[in-house]
């Protein structure tokens, strides 16, 4: 019997498999399609202090196995997300990660205090690395002192272990990595999406709204793996890995490079159920590898 | 229930200038009932193109277990669709969002339609004929090769075309039709390019209507938040074009 457990700082998942925040919404819509207690665990769509609308449309557009977004972290508020949101997700035996944003650090702090006292959310994101809106997000996420203090005003309110989201849009993936561990992160996940832009060729307009968008899906899975791994060999803080998992030998890749638990963004879209049918397939594709748990995997491309 | 399948290719017909009528079959179509939804295809087997197409149902034939999509081609997507045969099968998300309302159809309804919009109004025309509702067909195209079922709407009541160019019917919009035609409907139902649907709800503002929206969208079931538009119902009220919609009242929409 094949081992999917993993064991990580406030989480204790059945299998290493989870839904990336901003690609599942609340639930709600993917309830409709299988049973959510299947899950390892669930990152929903980033939470901020108010409610957000968001960018204007077009906020998608489609690129080289890709996709470029700028939704602009539109979500109802913090207030709606615990009394509304959370509760519903109560039903589902499923620890939730919460994913955290602001436009200012007092922001984070008030979203942290009060969102991390929800008796389904298990662990936070911090959102230190959405590329797509003017103030907060990545430019916490660049600057690994920001970076570090945050972590550590989030630390000091939040009843839950805190995660924070690495951004690719940066020279030295590493340096912010060592930065929120000195803060007091208890995990990393990795990564958010590259900046990008797309522009129509009739017009030279760029298509999505936002002008730039992030981009995510299989074509940003290379650079994905090469950070997990490059993070992996400076600190042993869990890593929850993500940027283009799509099929099962995706998890495979990004669990050999150091990642304890993976998440799936973008194939949701694609494939609505391809988080069910990665947890049904994981099995049988490390028994092939010769493994029998997934912490037997992990990591064992450092070892060769 | 909304279903993943993947469906046996029953045809696939240019019908007009890169116009497409592709019919599939499967169990899915059991799922369908409202006229005005959408299903979600993959076009590849791979991740490129990366995303599912929407496009509308044209017509359901639940004895047959299956249904009918017409859609035009022209991008990256919708090219490789167009050379599917009967010997591929197709990947269906569906039924997707909230079609057109029959039961608020009164006696008599215009159905008006532009371009690629034209055909979820089919099946649409189709269920309010079954009903006893007398329908009026507006239909809009570029030019005479891109009218695509004239006579099948014929077939179910006043049919009228306009055409942009002229070559075929009235010149002009679906609204220079309008303008001549009696006031004396119950309800209408509209499905185009959006400053179409815009023209049609200023043009009966006094009229129950039924608008069926467009939006460019990633997920196609509500959890990307990628095909929002603000409401007329308050400052920071807003629907999903996929999963609230497509179909909204008249003057509830932003645009």
């Amino acid at each position: 019997m094949t081992d999917l457990s993993v064991q990580l700082p406030g989480l204790d998942l059945k299998n290493p498999i989870m839904p990336a925040s901003g690609c599942f919404g609340f639930g709600k819509e993917y309830a409709q399609l299988y049973d959510l207690s299947k899950l390892g665990s669930i990152m929903i769509k980033a939470t901020t202090a108010e409610m957000r609308l968001g960018n204007p449309t077009p906020r998608v557009a489609e690129t080289s196995s890709g996709m470029l977004n700028a939704i602009g972290l539109q979500n109802p508020g913090l207030v709606k997300v615990v009394d509304e949101q959370l509760p519903w997700l109560e039903q589902f035996d499923v620890p939730i990660i919460a994913n955290v944003a602001g436009s200012l650090a007092e922001d984070y702090v008030e979203v942290a205090r009060t969102i991390s006292k929800a008796p389904n959310v298990h662990a936070l994101e911090l959102n230190i690395s959405c590329p797509n809106v003017k103030q907060g997000g990545i430019t916490f996420g660049t600057d690994p002192n920001v970076a570090k203090e945050l972590t550590r005003m989030v630390k000091d309110v939040s009843d839950v272990p805190v995660y924070v989201k690495l951004s690719p849009n940066v020279t030295d993936v590493v340096q912010l990595a060592k930065a929120v561990e000195e803060g007091g992160a208890d995990g990393i996940t990795m990564i958010n999406t590259l900046l990008g832009m797309r522009l129509d060729p009739k017009t030279g307009r760029p298509v999505i709204a936002n002008i730039t968008g992030g981009l995510s899906g299989p074509a940003i899975k290379p650079v994905a793996l090469r950070m997990v791994y490059e993070v992996r060999r400076h600190t042993d803080l869990p890593i929850i890995g993500m940027g283009g998992i799509a099929e099962v030998d995706d998890v495979i890749d990004f669990l050999s490079a150091g990642a304890n638990a993976v998440a799936v963004g973008t194939a949701n879209f694609v494939n609505p159920f391809v988080c069910p049918e990665l947890i049904d397939k994981l099995p049988e594709r490390l028994h092939e590898l010769g493994y029998e748990s997934v912490q037997e995997l992990t990591g064992r491309s450092h070892r060769l | 229930m909304i279903k993943q399948e993947k469906m046996a290719i029953v045809s696939q017909i240019e019908i007009a200038k890169n116009i497409f009528e592709l019919t599939v079959a499967g169990s899915l179509v059991q799922e369908m009932n409202e006229p005005g939804q959408f299903v979600h295809v993959r076009v590849a087997d791979s991740f490129e193109p990366l995303l599912r197409r929407p496009i509308s149902v044209a017509k359901i034939d639940k004895e047959a277990s299956s249904f009918t999509m017409i859609y035009r081609s022209e991008g990256r997507g919708t090219s490789l669709l167009s050379q599917k045969t009967e010997r591929d099968t197709l990947d269906v998300l569906g039924p997707l969002g909230n079609g057109f309302p029959i039961e608020e159809a009164g006696k008599k309804a215009y159905l008006i339609g532009g371009g690629i919009g034209v055909p979820p109004l089919y099946e649409l025309a189709l269920q309010l004929n079954a009903r006893g509702v007398e329908t009026v067909h507006i239909l809009g195209f570029e030019s005479s090769e891109a009218v695509f079922y004239e006579e099948k709407f014929r077939m179910l009541g006043d049919t009228h075309i306009a055409t942009v160019d002229g070559s075929h019917g009235t010149e002009g919009f679906v609204t220079h039709i309008l303008n001549g035609l009696p006031n004396d409907f119950d309800a209408y139902y509209s499905c185009g390019p959006t400053p179409m649907l815009e023209a049609v709800q200023w043009a009966y503002p006094e009229k129950k209507g039924f608008l069926s929206y467009e939006q460019r969208m990633g997920c196609g079931i509500g959890a990307c938040f990628a095909c929002v538009c603000r409401t007329t119902r308050s400052e920071t009220d807003y629907i999903k074009v996929c999963s609230d919609g497509p179909v909204f009242p008249a003057g509830v929409v932003i645009s």
